[in-house]
């Protein structure tokens, strides 16, 4: 086929387009994959009995805030990531912010602690579970944001498996957050923080082979 | 001076061929036709430069960069430089293929000059080696079906699915998935 045959065969019907593709597909995933976690804490962890004690303390809040502001950035990072020619820019410096605000919080926790009490302080009573926890509730948002980052033409495709991983352990820690009953910025800042790297890591992994075009 | 100058020509270029995809991709197909065509004389100026050593591959990349540029049109943002849009996209195939080459010596090749719209470009479309067309025929028929009437004959959506005997959505369907299979039957075929 010559190239003008070609240029003629893909402009015959070709038809409009809708607007913000990228924008829409990742609503439709996030929406899509953040109901698929509340229904697996839901029906596998249940949401902690003493969410209404929670909700007063402002830990509470800065816990939820440092998440939201993960997944708000790795969301900046997957919309540029999946579209061809869009720079990275100041991105990764606003990805770094929440989690360098959080050591300086847990720094701050472990200073004004005895020293008897850091261990507490570090491992709570659940770092065993949380990372696997915040991982398993951030799977249905995984597939969900991988498969919409498919329909769009990454062409760093390990950096955007990562991104689209990190976005998902994101909003899956959001969800977390309704169960998880650790409130202390030393635990949060490294076991949330590890949970959200283990689909990070697997985007990584499988970016190249699963985001090709 | 002459830089001011070029640089001016080449800012004219891209806002004129941006204005014609934007114009495409509000449904205008004439705007969309006549951006495609003078992309591919583009890509191919920019493509030929990069390929120095297989001229053969040229036509082929050419080829296979319009197809992925129309295939992933809604990727476009619409504040962005055209050129660095096109440019990550030739770029993105141009290394895809050197990889599926496996010719290390071509990877170090300089690929980051800048797309110069401005740079004579190269309209004399010689024949691809790969025959797009006969890789058409290999789709299965719920995508071959559409692509040919739509696409080759120029029926509209609905006549296409009177004579298939398929939903109009099917049609649509088909079409642009079937678009979607060529661009990976080309992938694999290298």
């Amino acid at each position: 086929m010559r190239t003008d045959d070609l240029v003629t065969l893909l402009a015959t019907g070709a038809g409009a387009v809708a607007p913000n593709a990228a924008a829409r597909g990742y609503t439709a995933a996030i929406g899509w994959g953040a109901l698929g976690a509340a229904l697996l804490m839901g029906v596998l962890l249940g949401v902690r009995h003493d969410l209404g004690v929670a909700l007063l303390l402002p830990m509470f809040w800065v816990k939820l805030a440092f998440v939201a502001c993960l997944a708000a950035t790795s969301l900046l990072a997957v919309l540029r990531l999946s579209r061809p020619g869009l720079r990275l820019a100041w991105v990764p410096g606003a990805l770094a912010a929440p989690v360098l605000a959080m050591w300086v919080l847990a720094a701050f926790a472990l200073m004004r602690a005895q020293p008897a009490q850091r261990a507490g302080l570090f491992f709570g009573d659940t770092w065993a579970s949380c990372p696997f926890l915040v991982a398993l509730l951030s799977a249905p948002v995984f597939a969900a944001v991988l498969w919409a980052t498919r329909g769009l033409a990454p062409t760093r495709l390990r950096l955007a498996g990562a991104a689209a991983g990190l976005l998902s352990g994101a909003v899956g820690a959001l969800v977390y957050c309704l169960h998880c009953p650790e409130l202390e910025a030393p635990f949060l800042g490294f076991w949330y923080l590890l949970g959200m790297l283990i689909p990070t890591a697997a985007g990584a992994l499988l970016g190249p082979r699963l985001l090709r075009w | 001076m002459q830089r001011m100058q070029e640089t001016g020509r080449l800012n004219a270029g891209e806002a004129r061929l941006r204005n014609l995809l934007l114009r495409g991709l509000a449904g205008e197909e004439p705007a969309y036709h006549a951006f495609l065509q003078e992309l591919s004389a583009h890509l191919r100026a920019f493509l030929r430069k990069r390929l120095a050593r297989l001229p053969d591959e040229v036509e082929d990349l050419v080829q296979e960069s319009l197809l992925a540029i129309h295939n992933q049109r809604h990727t476009y943002d619409a504040g962005q430089p055209l050129t660095a849009w096109i440019h990550a996209i030739a770029k993105y195939k141009l290394i895809d293929l050197l990889r599926r080459r496996a010719k290390r010596d071509l990877l170090n090749d300089p690929l980051d000059e800048e797309f110069d719209f401005a740079s004579a470009s190269d309209t004399d479309a010689a024949d691809a080696r790969r025959d797009l067309g006969k890789l058409l025929h290999q789709l299965p028929d719920r995508q071959r079906l559409p692509i040919v009437h739509m696409k080759l004959e120029g029926l509209s959506v609905a006549e296409t699915a009177q004579l298939t005997g398929m939903s109009e959505s099917a049609v649509k369907v088909g079409v642009h998935r079937g678009l979607k299979a060529l661009a990976i039957m080309i992938r694999g075929d290298a």
